[in-house]
This record gives C-alpha cells, sequence and structure tokens, in this order.
C-alpha cells in the first residue's frame, strides 16, 4: 500500500464530505451547487486513486475513462442546474 | 530521500486542495467560493497529472475549471446583491450534520483503508492491455472510452445533449455583453485561431497520446466564451438550423457507426480491427462539434436570439396573444 494512495484517498473523502456538508448547510442555490461539485470531485479523485499504482507502472485506464465522462456529465449537469436555478429567480421577482 | 520529498509533495498538495475545498464551499461570499473552486480546479489537475492520469488532467484544467468556472461566474453575475446568506438561527441542524460529516468521514477512511488491504481484486486494466492491439488507437483511455466502453460515451453523450435541451426550454439566453476593450478585442482576436488550432490537435492526438474528443469540445467551447466575453452575441455559433445539426451531430454519427457495423455480423458498435481507428477519429470528430456546441449553449444559458421565433408555433402564438388581451381586459 502507497503513501501516494493513502493521502490523495484521504484527500477524496474529506472532499466529498466537505461537499455534501455544503449541499447540506447552504440555503443559496449557486452555493449549492458549487458543493455539489467540490463533492463530485471527491468521488473522482477517489476513482483516480483507485487507478494508480505506483510511480512506474501503467495505471489502470477504465476508471479514467470513467472520471472523463464523469467531469462532462457534471458541467452539463450543473449547466442544467444553473439555468433552473436562475428560471426560479425570474419567477420569484415576478 | 527523493521517496521522501514524493511524500512530503503530496502532502502539500492534498491539503492544499481539501484547504481550498473548505474555504470555498463555507465561504459566505458568493465571489470568493466560486473563484476559489476555479482554484480547486487547476489544483486538480495537478494531482491528476501527479497520479499519471494526463488525459485528466487536461479534461480538468479545460472543463472543471475552465468551462464549469465560466458557468459559474456568469451565474453570479445574476445573483449580485443576493450573496450573503442568511444568519442562520438552525444551530442545532448544523450541528448534526457536522456530527453526521465527521461519521461519514471516519467510515469512508475505513472502507477506504480495507479496499487498499483486500486491493487483489479484479482489474480491468490487464484486459485493456491485452486487447489494445484491437482497439485501432494506442492511448489506452481513448481505447476505453470510444472501444471497449463505447456504450458508456454514446450514453454520455445523451446525457450532455439532454442536459442542454434543459437549458435551451428553460429560457432566453443572457442578454450579451458590450464589446469589450481594445486590450479584450485585441486578445480574443489572437487567442481565437490559436485555440482552434490546439482543439484540432488534441483531438488528432487523442489516438496515441493524451487528448481526445473532450478536451479539443472544452477548447472549442472555450473559443465561443472568449468570443462571448468579447462582445460577440452569438459566440461563433452558427445559424439556427446549423447549431441544432450541429448539437445532434456527435450522437447521430455515433450510432450510425454502431448500426452500420451490424451489417458485417457484428455487434452493436463492435468495430472491425483494421477500421477501427478510422471508425473512432470520424466519431470523435463528430463528438468533438457536439460537445463544443453544447457546452457554448450551456454558457449562453439559454436559448440564443434567433430561436424565439422558430420555437413559437403559431397555435403558441394565438394563445399568447389571447392571454395578452385577457390582462389588458
Amino acid at each position: 500500500m502507497l503513501a501516494t494512495t493513502i493521502i490523495y484517498g484521504f484527500a477524496g473523502i474529506c472532499l466529498f464530505v466537505l461537499g455534501l456538508r455544503g449541499v447540506l448547510l447552504h440555503t443559496t442555490a449557486l452555493a449549492r451547487i458549487l458543493a455539489l461539485n467540490v463533492c463530485g470531485a471527491g468521488v473522482f479523485l477517489l476513482f483516480v486513486v483507485l487507478a494508480y499504482r505506483g510511480a512506474g507502472m501503467t495505471p489502470d485506464p477504465v476508471p479514467h475513462a470513467l472520471v472523463l465522462t464523469g467531469i462532462v456529465v457534471a458541467v452539463s449537469a450543473t449547466a442544467l442546474a444553473l439555468a433552473l436555478a436562475r428560471r426560479l429567480r425570474e419567477i420569484d421577482h415576478d | 530521500m527523493s521517496e521522501l520529498l514524493w511524500v512530503l509533495f503530496d502532502l502539500v498538495l492534498a491539503g492544499l486542495t481539501v484547504g481550498l475545498a473548505w474555504v470555498a464551499v463555507a465561504t459566505r461570499e458568493l465571489r470568493r467560493g466560486v473563484l476559489l473552486f476555479v482554484g480547486l480546479g487547476l489544483l486538480l489537475a495537478v494531482i491528476w497529472a501527479r497520479l499519471r492520469a494526463p488525459d485528466l488532467a487536461l479534461a480538468e484544467a479545460a472543463i472543471g475549471a475552465g468551462i464549469a468556472g465560466a458557468l459559474l461566474i456568469a451565474a453570479l453575475r445574476d445573483e449580485i446583491g443576493v450573496s450573503a446568506e442568511p444568519e442562520d438561527g438552525y444551530t442545532a441542524s448544523r450541528r448534526l450534520v457536522d456530527l453526521g460529516a465527521i461519521g461519514l468521514l471516519l467510515a469512508l477512511s475505513w472502507g477506504l483503508l480495507d479496499a487498499f488491504l483486500l486491493s487483489d481484486g479484479v482489474r480491468l486494466a490487464e484486459g485493456v492491455a491485452e486487447r489494445l492491439g484491437e482497439s485501432g488507437v494506442i492511448n489506452p483511455v481513448t481505447a476505453v472510452l470510444l472501444n471497449f466502453r463505447a456504450y458508456d460515451t454514446l450514453l454520455e453523450l445523451a446525457v450532455v445533449f439532454a442536459a442542454v435541451l434543459g437549458v435551451l426550454s428553460v429560457g432566453p439566453a443572457r442578454p450579451a455583453l458590450e464589446a469589450g476593450s481594445l486590450v479584450l478585442t485585441g486578445l480574443v482576436r489572437w487567442l481565437v485561431p490559436i485555440l482552434v488550432v490546439v482543439a484540432g490537435y488534441l483531438l488528432w492526438v487523442g489516438a496515441h497520446a493524451p487528448g481526445g474528443a473532450f478536451q479539443a469540445g472544452a477548447m472549442l467551447a472555450a473559443v465561443a466564451v472568449l468570443l462571448r466575453l468579447g462582445g460577440v452575441a452569438h459566440a461563433g455559433l452558427p445559424g439556427t438550423a446549423a447549431t441544432r445539426w450541429l448539437l445532434v451531430l456527435g450522437i447521430g454519427v455515433f450510432v450510425i457507426v454502431g448500426l452500420s457495423v451490424m451489417f458485417a455480423d457484428r455487434a452493436f458498435l463492435q468495430y472491425p480491427g483494421d477500421i477501427a481507428g478510422v471508425l473512432i477519429l470520424v466519431i470523435e470528430i463528430a463528438a468533438t462539434l457536439s460537445i463544443a456546441t453544447a457546452l457554448a449553449l450551456a454558457y449562453l444559458g439559454g436559448r440564443p436570439v434567433g430561436w424565439e421565433a422558430d420555437c413559437d408555433s403559431p397555435q403558441h402564438r394565438v394563445n399568447r396573444g389571447a392571454a395578452d388581451r385577457g390582462g389588458d381586459a
């Protein structure tokens, strides 16, 4: 077991928990969407840590492909969430 | 000695990342949170490079930090005046959430240690390395994305498409910015051609080195963001009909390729080995254009100017007219 995996693995868990806490505690939509993205970043970090095998070894490409997919899906979901939040505010102002 | 230095580097990088995430999430000032989030994306890109995932480092810097940052900053503009959160009177629930978070942290850490101690599970990496020769590309990540797990990528394009349809359906785009200063316009004029070339390079190089459709698509979307910031209202998108075609091009070409290999007695998306490289490149070109269009429309935040006219059917207009008259009376 590598020190690198432990360090980044723990960092990934911290990001996930911090993000989740933010989602639960914030009241503004934008702050929640941001926190959700931090939460997702933690999951991505865990995936990449699981793929890592050490300095001289080729990492596992399958989790990398999944995370790449995840990054693009996360940004699309963020865009949709932001558009919905904007619409909600417009309705509130009317 | 050098090993110890690496551990130190890892500790500093991981610590910085977690610290930045903490402040970004905990701050009451939205603007600060968003800017720190962009910084967090860049730190993550460094971590991906450190963990030998250069494809992800490129994608994170371009999409996770770049496009997501641009989206959030654009959204920030709508929030002017609402930045401060109300002082919370929910101390009890805050404590409860904190307690739950600590519990979750401990449980996940234990799970992670457990998973690493029993790490002799099945790995798909060997299978990928074994069959890489048949995939038509040399970059294993591209091979997984567009050949071995092409289904995932096809569905992902569908998810992106659905998300953009959602964005388009909730309302019109944000009003365009005024034309920027001379310096900004000049910068845009210099950067746009360079970015287009970089996107083409990333698309081509994805077959045998880090890069590919997603990174290239994000680069092109960055062009749209830059143009928009420089005061170009349509952000470089073509006319309404062409934009719609571009939006469905990726999924369309992907499905057509997937179906046409079935004529050669193969499964859906099971490319013949000798032309797999060409098919993957064709799909990637189409996917790049679609992803770029989707992200650009997402940045506009709704239907661009000119879409309204086509969207409203005559029936709609009649209904709206009736509603207006009702309002007057």
